[in-house]
């Protein structure tokens, strides 16, 4: 049996705008086990957004249970959600939020900066492992702005590794890259899954991203829509072949 | 988090614009090297008084005659003879805090050498003068008691007399030399003194035993003058108020009576000196450190700037774990790193321009370890106050929110 990363029970969020009350999460529950890779579909207004600000520690139920890696959110302090976001959650946001004028391999260090245990040299070592994981070894002392925008993903995806997550959480992550980057980041996003046993939870609105993924769960008003296991799970490596060659799109029919 | 690490953080923040960085610091850099420059000249000024005055005995004291009522007449200070040889003696045997004691009258005259004439003041004092004003010899010895007792004719010459009765640089020692058709006989060459504060040349002199001055050439029996030392610069003021007793009671002076005589320390004439330059430094001292002000709120409008245009760095610091702390702190570090390296540059810079005054205006300067360390205390505490509510904002952003920001 695998162990439960994510318990959500009966979760509910509010916001007070003004005087009305909008219910942005109304009585949803879920678990997600190691080694899933989920996505959370969802129109924009369904919720999928206050689902990843909470699953990511950034925000608090109002009433229900989040139980991260054994770990009961509802009851934990600012400082101590901070620390837990440093240690068990890795992000990879839909623009990159990578550092300006800061090399990848000094992006990527930055989690490990905020956790006392790693010494300097500890950094960098975690850190290039990381950037050899998503295939960016030979761009460590580049700028992000000398990198491509499926690179500086990757950056950020070695980023959200390098502190060992027990569970990755993406936000719109192909959001901002054509369909061949996009098949470039989550054939990365495959091969961590399966390769490296990560739990992935990609929060997108395009139900062809969904495809990838084992499992796919649909929110619409705050509520679960649906909850589903992918049978039939599309190879991103085999979709990026089956893309024509840049070549050939270039080479005029003769 | 490890301040090591902080440091590292703000470090690379402030490189990432570093035009920008310097600007900022500009403001801190022009006003402490403002407040060095400004403090090393008004210090050296003082200074420079100050040596001149010690040049003089720093622990010395002058009691002179002073009016008194005489008869309901009272008297102009010139004219008033109190200060005997009694009290001398007194002052010698009963003061505590005096290590030197000297009698003085001094009189003007024509001292003759051969061909040679020059009009000079012939100073009559005890031996303790030389060591009360500090005085060497560059040659021959001083008078000793003994001549004090005979009333000796022998004399110890300053420099300027020397040049004027001996111009061809004859050898002076052991000369015979002529005042008021008395003969001196030269025993001792007074080191040179130069100009004191006042301009007085203070080696256009002839000292000789007071007895000398006051049987052979006054015919008096009253001092004009007693020189005296206080044992250190800090005793002083008790020396004075030992004197102030000791005279009383040797004059036999009622209470309620005035004082027939005046006690002046060096450390009087210091104060009143120095307190011009005093006044200047301080006010040299206020118009940079409203420099340094100005320098300070450069720094805080930049890392308002800096927190704003930044804040969707600080969303992502926050997602990946740091606390509300952290962020407060790397920011206020980096304020603080901004002006304390722009206080090292003005420091430098200070440094470098007091050197060039003197080099070039030749103004007496003095670079204090105060002034340092003062410059630099302001600098941290500009940055500390300036970059904290900057700071304490980007502290307080919502990490979603932050994230967001656009």
């Amino acid at each position: 049996m695998s162990s439960v990363i994510v318990d959500i029970k009966n979760l509910k969020r509010e916001f007070r705008m003004g005087v009305e009350t909008v219910k942005a999460l109304n009585d949803v529950s879920f678990a997600i086990n190691a080694g899933e890779f989920v996505t959370i579909m969802g129109s924009s207004g369904s919720g999928k957004t206050t689902m990843l600000n909470i699953l990511g520690c950034l925000d608090k139920p109002t009433d229900g249970q989040y139980m991260l890696d054994g770990i009961n959110i509802g009851q934990m302090a600012k400082n101590e959600l901070a620390k837990l976001r440093n240690q068990k959650l890795g992000f990879v946001f839909q623009s990159y939020n990578l550092l300006a004028r800061t090399t990848a391999v000094e992006n990527v260090e930055l989690p490990l900066l905020y956790n006392n245990k790693f010494s300097a040299k500890q950094r960098r070592e975690k850190a290039i492992k990381a950037l050899e994981a998503v295939k960016l070894s030979d761009r460590i002392n580049h700028l992000p702005n000398q990198l491509s925008g499926g690179q500086q993903q990757r950056v950020a995806i070695a980023r959200a590794l390098v502190n060992d997550p027990v569970m990755i959480l993406a936000d719109e992550a192909t959001g901002n890259l054509d369909s061949r980057t996009s098949y470039e980041i989550m054939m990365l996003m495959q091969e961590l899954n399966n390769d490296h046993g990560k739990t992935i939870v990609f929060v997108t609105h395009e139900p062809d991203i969904a495809l990838f993924s084992k499992r796919t769960i649909t929110l619409k008003d705050g509520k679960l829509l649906k909850d589903y296991i992918n049978t039939n799970v599309q190879s991103a490596r085999q979709m990026l072949e089956s893309l024509p060659a840049i070549s050939e799109i270039l080479t005029p029919a003769s | 988090m490890k301040l090591t690490n902080l440091l590292r953080i703000a470090w690379r923040a402030i490189n990432r614009n570093k035009m920008r960085t310097f600007l900022t610091m500009l403001g801190i850099i022009i006003g402490v090297a403002a407040v060095i420059a400004m403090t090393a000249i008004g210090e050296g000024s003082k200074q420079s008084i100050q040596s001149q005055i010690s040049g003089m005995g720093s622990n010395m004291i002058v009691i002179r005659p002073s009016s008194n009522v005489t008869a309901g007449a009272r008297l102009d200070n010139t004219t008033v003879q109190s200060l005997t040889e009694p009290d001398v003696t007194a002052l010698q045997k009963d003061a505590q805090f005096l290590n030197g004691v000297s009698g003085s009258v001094s009189t003007r005259g024509q001292a003759i050498n051969g061909s040679n004439n020059w009009t000079t003041n012939m100073q009559g004092v005890a031996p303790d003068y030389l060591q009360i004003r500090v005085w060497p010899l560059t040659d021959g010895v001083a008078f000793t008691d003994q001549d004090m007792n005979t009333a000796n004719k022998v004399c110890l010459v300053g420099q300027t007399v020397i040049n004027n009765l001996f111009p061809n640089g004859e050898y002076a020692l052991g000369k015979t030399i002529r005042f008021k058709n008395i003969p001196f006989k030269i025993i001792g060459v007074l080191i040179a003194k130069g100009e004191n504060t006042f301009g007085q040349d203070q080696d256009d002199v002839i000292l000789t035993p007071v007895t000398t001055v006051m049987k052979r050439l006054l015919a008096t029996t009253y001092y004009q003058t007693i020189f005296a030392s206080a044992i250190d610069e800090n005793s002083t003021d008790k020396a004075s108020d030992e004197i102030e007793n000791i005279l009383r009671t040797s004059h036999k002076l009622q209470k309620g009576t005035d004082d027939d005589f005046t006690v002046r320390t060096q450390a009087e004439l210091i104060s009143s000196l120095s307190s011009t330059s005093q006044i200047l430094t301080i006010l040299l001292t206020v118009i940079a450190g409203i420099s340094l002000l100005v320098g300070g709120i450069g720094i805080m409008n930049i890392m308002y700037v800096s927190v704003t245009e930044r804040t969707k760095e600080i969303g992502l610091r926050m997602s990946i774990g740091a606390r509300g702390i952290d962020i407060l702190l790397q920011f206020l570090i980096e304020a603080v790193l901004i002006s304390v390296t722009g206080g090292i540059i003005g420091v430098a810079l200070g440094i470098t321009a007091t050197k060039l005054v003197t080099m070039f205006i030749h103004w007496p300067t003095l670079v204090t370890q105060f002034s340092v360390v003062i410059s630099f205390l302001v600098c941290f505490v500009t940055g500390v106050f300036f970059g904290y509510y900057p700071a304490l904002k980007a502290s307080r952003l919502d990490p979603i929110e932050a994230l967001h920001y656009e």
